[in-house]
């Protein structure tokens, strides 16, 4: 579903990502670790049209028979054929409501023309319902519907995550990148958010990619696991396979 | 929103045009002469406030495009007979000097060339962002005045144009004096701005409900999610900047009509710095806000008239100070911004004013 | 054109070149440091020969110590602008600071035409700086050529300023990156005042310079040369002090210049500045000399 090839990415004479290659294969999730400064958020910027690579090619398809290079893309195309995200820092619209953070999600989808969205005809206002709906359902998914009329940044830090999830799913993604979504949560909140992971997998029909630190989030859910350090890749393979791996032990020797 | 809503709104609506019509018989020249000018700050305020407030971009622009508005809607209506007397410097271009539209066709194209404008120069320029962005409009609307000046043929340069005729209601007012007696007297129709103030209010107010407004406001809150959200950040933002073009086209068409005179002097850059104000003292993103501060501003520059004149201390009376009435203005405002400091804080305001009207 | 006209022409652009270079370097170290257009930058140039008209009709003190003093004034006032208008709002959005920087600009002028009335005032220049010499049957006015001589002895000055003091050092320190730099030490406001008051200074000398060249005071008379002046250091490239003079020098000869070979475009002179801008920031935002700088995600 998404082939990543040879991907490279210099910021003029630092090379934050060294010719990295990964496959993700449709309904799986998929791990991105590494120390911290290994790349991984690069990597993702990449996927998401934020940067264009240096060098190499970035392919998705959807489905089959249909395909994009993702590298000639702008972000919100990128968005539009499929592929969303989450942030590692968070990036909610801080000062609109929750319902409104993931309405806007819904934006991209709309068909309506803007004068028939002002005036309110009809096409509109049945698109308007419809995402309405939609984001009530996905609100009540991430347990914030009571929020709803709360500004983003009024929520505690694990509901904002949530938020972020419910916003990102609200585009219609086929695959999703999740940047982090268990830092800054304890044992009991992140135990909450794999299971959670694995119920939007397949309640949406999703492919995952996510870059954690959580271990146990890594090895708890990941099909297979792709290691990145200082820019290169250094190991991939089931979370087995990870742990026993001699390189990754190395590379996280002292960090973690 | 709700269909409840709606009428409810279309209510306020009518009831605003019915006391506008009330508030045209009753007050006094002076008074209506002012309330049409707050009118037109509405106008002008809320296409700021779109720009700006709701879409977070920073235009310093706005006098250029108030300009396309003004020169469009006075050359539109004025007499042929005027516009000879007025270009003796340089006749007009005989197809312009012949052209005449009724009223309201000129302030829409007024409006549509400022959009037109807005567009043309929106394309390049949306592509920067905060400080650069607002260099950038800042240098189109010098460059729209500089043309202007220019273009003496169409424009009549620095002379600028006289005897834009003025709105009255002189019309009714005569036909009721006549069947009914009274003893009114004519004055501006209020009618005209106040009507374009409603409808601009109701405009501005169902975009930024729609979802065409939330993704505005997702593009002023982080231009990096926006997109990563599948928002077209250029076309978006080209889309705000057009329509508060033509807004500003509009209000400055009825300005150039409710003064009568303008000339290029008039559209520089302290006119964009006084709808600037209107914005930010009203507070980013509020159409209340912005309706008030307009009103505000308005009236101010007129009450603080004074100032200007020699002032009677009571003990001493001092020498006329023109400049004064800027000065005191500039530290007012300046003390606000200062005070209110950051956004978050005029923002955590409002809230607490827009909490009462919460809707869900 | 006859060869001494081109000449000619080249010693006006050079000498206007040289005063915007001067008012350019005042938005571009404090864009630098802080980030901010100082929208009040032309009206801190405006106050330089408004105050020097005054040392020289209301003191009798020789003409240069006039000078001296006026500019080290300005200075001052360019101190005082940044601490009421800018320090409060340090943490502040961008935009905000901007806003706040157009008002100090509007409070100036204001100030200006209720201190110093509406009315056009012709400065008073010392002789021995208005004459006329003859350079090969070239007329030139005596001050287009000091004024490129004091510019460039100017900013040797400044140059070496900034690259041996301790505090040119901070500057640097401080433009390159405001937080490391803030958490070495670095005492931040001296440092803030400090490029206030070089770069007031320098506006303050190209005001009174400008006073002589163009002998009539107005109270907007910053207005037209601050914006052209931020408008040359984002051509040079903000924040580098070499591109704001390179950027000075483009608008000034090429103004000049423009309306030298092509007359029928002399109302749209002003023009010229903002057409410039408008085509740098399109192909080359960061300017000719500036660095691009990746943006965070």
């Amino acid at each position: 579903m998404l082939k990543i090839n040879n991907i490279t990415m210099r910021f003029g004479g630092v090379v934050a990502v060294n010719n990295f290659t990964a496959e993700i294969n449709k309904n799986e999730i998929i791990g991105l670790i590494g120390p911290n400064g290994a790349g991984k958020t690069t990597v993702f910027n990449m996927v998401t049209g934020v940067y264009k690579p240096t060098e190499g090619d970035i392919i998705f398809s959807p489905s089959e028979g249909e395909s994009h290079s993702v590298v000639d893309l702008r972000p919100d195309q990128i968005a539009k054929i499929g592929i969303c995200r989450t942030f590692q820092n968070i990036r909610l619209f801080k000062q609109l409501s929750v319902m409104d953070n993931v309405f806007i999600g819904n934006h991209l989808r709309l068909k309506s023309s803007l004068l028939s969205s002002v005036f309110r005809l009809p096409n509109y206002a049945k698109e308007e319902k419809e995402i309405y709906e939609k984001s009530k359902y996905l609100l009540e998914k991430v347990g914030l519907y009571e929020e709803r009329n709360e500004k983003a940044h009024s929520l505690p830090y694990g509901k904002q995550r949530r938020l972020e999830i419910a916003r990102a799913l609200a585009t219609d993604p086929t695959l999703l990148l999740l940047d982090e979504p268990a830092a800054g949560m304890n044992p009991q909140e992140t135990q909450e958010l794999m299971e959670f992971i694995k119920k939007i997998k397949d309640e949406f029909n999703l492919t995952i990619f996510l870059i954690e630190h959580h271990m146990e989030v890594v090895m708890g859910i990941c099909d297979r696991i792709y290691v990145l350090d200082h820019g290169a890749h250094i190991a991939d393979g089931s979370p087995k396979d990870i742990q026993n791996n001699p390189k990754v032990i190395e590379a996280y020797l002292g960090v973690d | 929103m709700e269909k409840k809503n709606l009428t409810k709104y279309l209510l306020s609506m009518i009831l605003a045009i019915i006391v506008i019509v009330v508030l045209n018989f009753v007050l006094d020249n002076y008074k209506i002469r002012i309330l049409n000018l707050c009118f037109i700050y509405i106008v002008l305020g809320l296409s700021l406030n779109l720009i700006y407030g709701f879409t977070g971009l920073f235009s310093l622009g706005h006098a250029g495009f108030m300009a396309i508005g003004a020169y469009t809607v006075a050359i539109l209506t004025m007499t042929q007979e005027t516009k000879q007397m007025t270009y003796y410097m340089e006749p007009m271009v005989p197809f312009l000097e012949s052209l005449n539209t009724p009223f309201i066709v000129a302030v829409l194209a007024g409006g549509l060339m400022a959009a037109l404008f807005g567009f043309l120069i929106g394309a390049p320029v949306l592509k920067l962002t905060d400080d650069y962005l607002a260099i950038a409009t800042l240098g189109f609307s010098e460059i729209i005045r500089i043309v202007i000046i220019n273009m003496q043929s169409i424009t009549n340069g620095a002379l600028g144009l006289k005897g834009i005729p003025q709105k009255t209601n002189k019309a009714i007012v005569d036909f009721m004096n006549d069947a009914f007696g009274l003893g009114l007297r004519p004055s501006i129709n209020l009618l005209w701005a106040g009507v374009t103030a409603v409808i601009t209010i109701a405009f501005i107010y169902l975009l930024i409900e729609s979802s065409y407004g939330k993704a505005f406001k997702a593009i002023r809150e982080d231009e990096i999610a926006a997109r990563s959200m599948g928002i077209n950040l250029f076309k978006h933002k080209v889309l705000s900047f057009t329509i508060g073009s033509f807004f500003a086209g509009v209000g400055g068409g009825l300005l150039a009509v409710s003064l009568g005179t303008i000339d290029p002097t008039l559209f520089k850059f302290s006119l964009t710095w006084n709808i600037i104000l209107i914005v930010v003292l009203g507070g980013m993103g509020n159409i209340k806000g912005s309706i008030v501060s307009a009103c505000i501003v308005t009236i101010a520059m007129e009450a603080l008239r004074f100032l200007d004149e020699p002032l009677n201390l009571g003990f001493m009376v001092t020498e006329a100070m023109p400049g004064l009435r800027m000065v005191v203005f500039s530290i007012i405002l300046m003390a606000a911004v200062i005070y209110k400091k950051d956004d978050s804080s005029i923002k955590s305001t409002l809230e607490k004013v827009r909490g009462r009207y919460a809707k869900n | 054109m006859s060869i001494q006209e081109f000449l000619q022409h080249l010693a006006n652009g050079t000498s206007l070149g040289s005063l915007y270079a001067l008012l350019a370097i005042g938005y571009t170290l404090v864009y630098g440091i802080l980030r901010l257009i100082n929208f009040a930058h032309g009206e801190i140039f405006m106050l330089g020969a408004y105050i020097a008209y005054y040392g020289l009709t209301l003191t009798s003190l020789p003409w240069f110590v006039v000078f001296v003093l006026a500019s080290v004034f300005t200075g001052i006032i360019g101190v005082t602008l940044e601490r009421l208008a800018y320090k409060p709002l340090r943490n502040s959005p961008k935009i905000t600071n901007l806003i706040s920087a157009i008002g100090a600009s509007f409070l100036f002028q204001n100030l200006a035409i209720m201190l110093f009335s509406g009315r056009p005032k012709a400065f008073p220049s010392p002789d021995v700086l208005t004459g006329v010499i003859y350079i090969g049957g070239v007329s030139v006015n005596i001050i287009s050529l000091i004024i490129p001589v004091v510019t460039v002895v100017l900013l040797i000055i400044l140059n070496t300023v900034i690259k041996k003091t301790k505090t040119g050092m901070a500057m640097r320190a401080l433009s390159k990156d405001y937080e490391a730099a803030s958490l070495m030490g670095i005492d931040i406001n001296l440092v803030i005042s400090f490029t206030f008051f070089i770069g007031s200074f320098l506006a303050a000398v190209g005001g009174i310079m400008w006073g002589i060249k163009y002998p009539q005071l107005i109270p907007i008379m910053g207005v037209m040369p601050g914006l052209k002046c931020f408008i040359a250091a984002v051509i040079g490239g903000i924040g580098n002090i070499t591109g704001a003079v390179l950027g000075g020098f483009i608008l000034g000869l090429g103004e000049i210049m423009l309306i030298a070979f092509l007359p029928t475009l002399t109302g749209y002179r002003d023009a010229f500045a903002f057409v410039l801008l408008i085509i740098i920031l399109l192909i080359k935002p960061t300017g000719l000399l500036g660095e691009k700088t990746a943006e965070k995600v």
